[in-house]
């Protein structure tokens, strides 16, 4: 018997260290990392309050952010692959053409 | 302490470890790999909670898939570790600080306010059998037809749009 307060307690924990991340990383590789660390944090979550409400619909929920986290990070990855063409780089702090 | 919650505990810091190693490694194959112990410990925690097929999605999606995805372009550009740069001094202090309050903040507000009925939940062996892969199926395909099929025209945008963003321009190619 595991009280559900731990899992959101880890879930939070997991989501803290994905924001993390995104704050102090400057690969873009690894903020995008993070990202995917987030969503899992989240899945988590909603796994645990399904389970807790014996219900399907969490999992199904689960099952199609797993779908949009796929579609995200091969969108994701050829924009990155683009960006190193043109900069060689991948170094979020120098991604500032726009900066005025 | 039941032997479920010495494995919970025991997973739960290889879990958090693991985000940690992430977080931290200089090298990002490293971080990848990391990311991938990580994600195998959440799948044995949907098996916990009773949902062996998203644990199976989860270890070849995430796990399989998606990080050899991210293994292959970290590769690819050879970008694994980033020279040291001058960065703003105070940033790195802030966002640690800002994240512990993060942290306090969402596991508080979760754990007084969005409380289920049930406070309790029991890891449960049978439910991690081919039952639960069958209702799942059934509710996929009438309750949630819909959502269903509009994923699967998203997975085609992103496919195109992966390749038309990675290809090169006609007008490019014949200079």
């Amino acid at each position: 018997m595991i009280p559900i307060n731990y899992y959101i307690i880890l879930s939070a924990i997991l989501f803290t260290i994905g924001v993390t991340g995104v704050l102090v990383r400057r690969n873009a590789l690894i903020i995008f990392m993070s990202i995917e660390l987030m969503l899992n944090a989240a899945n988590l979550a909603i796994v645990a309050f399904s389970s807790v409400l014996e219900s399907f619909s969490g999992q199904i929920f689960v099952f199609f952010v797993i779908a949009v986290a796929a579609a995200e990070v091969a969108v994701g990855l050829a924009l990155i692959v683009e960006i190193f063409k043109s900069k060689r780089s991948i170094d979020v702090d120098q991604m500032s053409s726009l900066k005025g | 302490m039941t032997i479920d919650l010495i494995l919970f505990l025991l997973l739960a810091l290889v879990a958090i470890a693991a985000a940690l190693g992430m977080l931290l490694s200089r090298n990002a194959v490293y971080s990848a790999l990391y990311l991938v112990l990580n994600f195998v410990t959440v799948a044995v925690f949907y098996l916990l909670l009773g949902a062996p097929f998203i644990a199976m999605a989860q270890v070849t999606v995430y796990a399989g898939a998606i990080m050899v995805l991210f293994l292959f372009v970290i590769m690819l550009l050879g970008a694994d570790e980033l020279p040291k740069a001058q960065v703003l001094p105070w940033q790195k202090p802030l966002a640690v600080v800002l994240a512990v309050l993060l942290a306090a903040e969402a596991t508080f507000l979760l754990v007084t306010k969005a409380r289920p009925a049930g406070d309790i939940l029991q890891p449960d062996v049978s439910a991690n059998t081919m039952d639960n892969l069958r209702q799942l199926g059934m509710s996929l395909f009438t309750d949630y037809l819909l959502p269903f099929e509009v994923v699967s025209i998203l997975l085609l945008v992103a496919m195109v749009g992966a390749i038309v963003l990675t290809k090169k321009e006609k007008a490019e190619r014949k200079k």
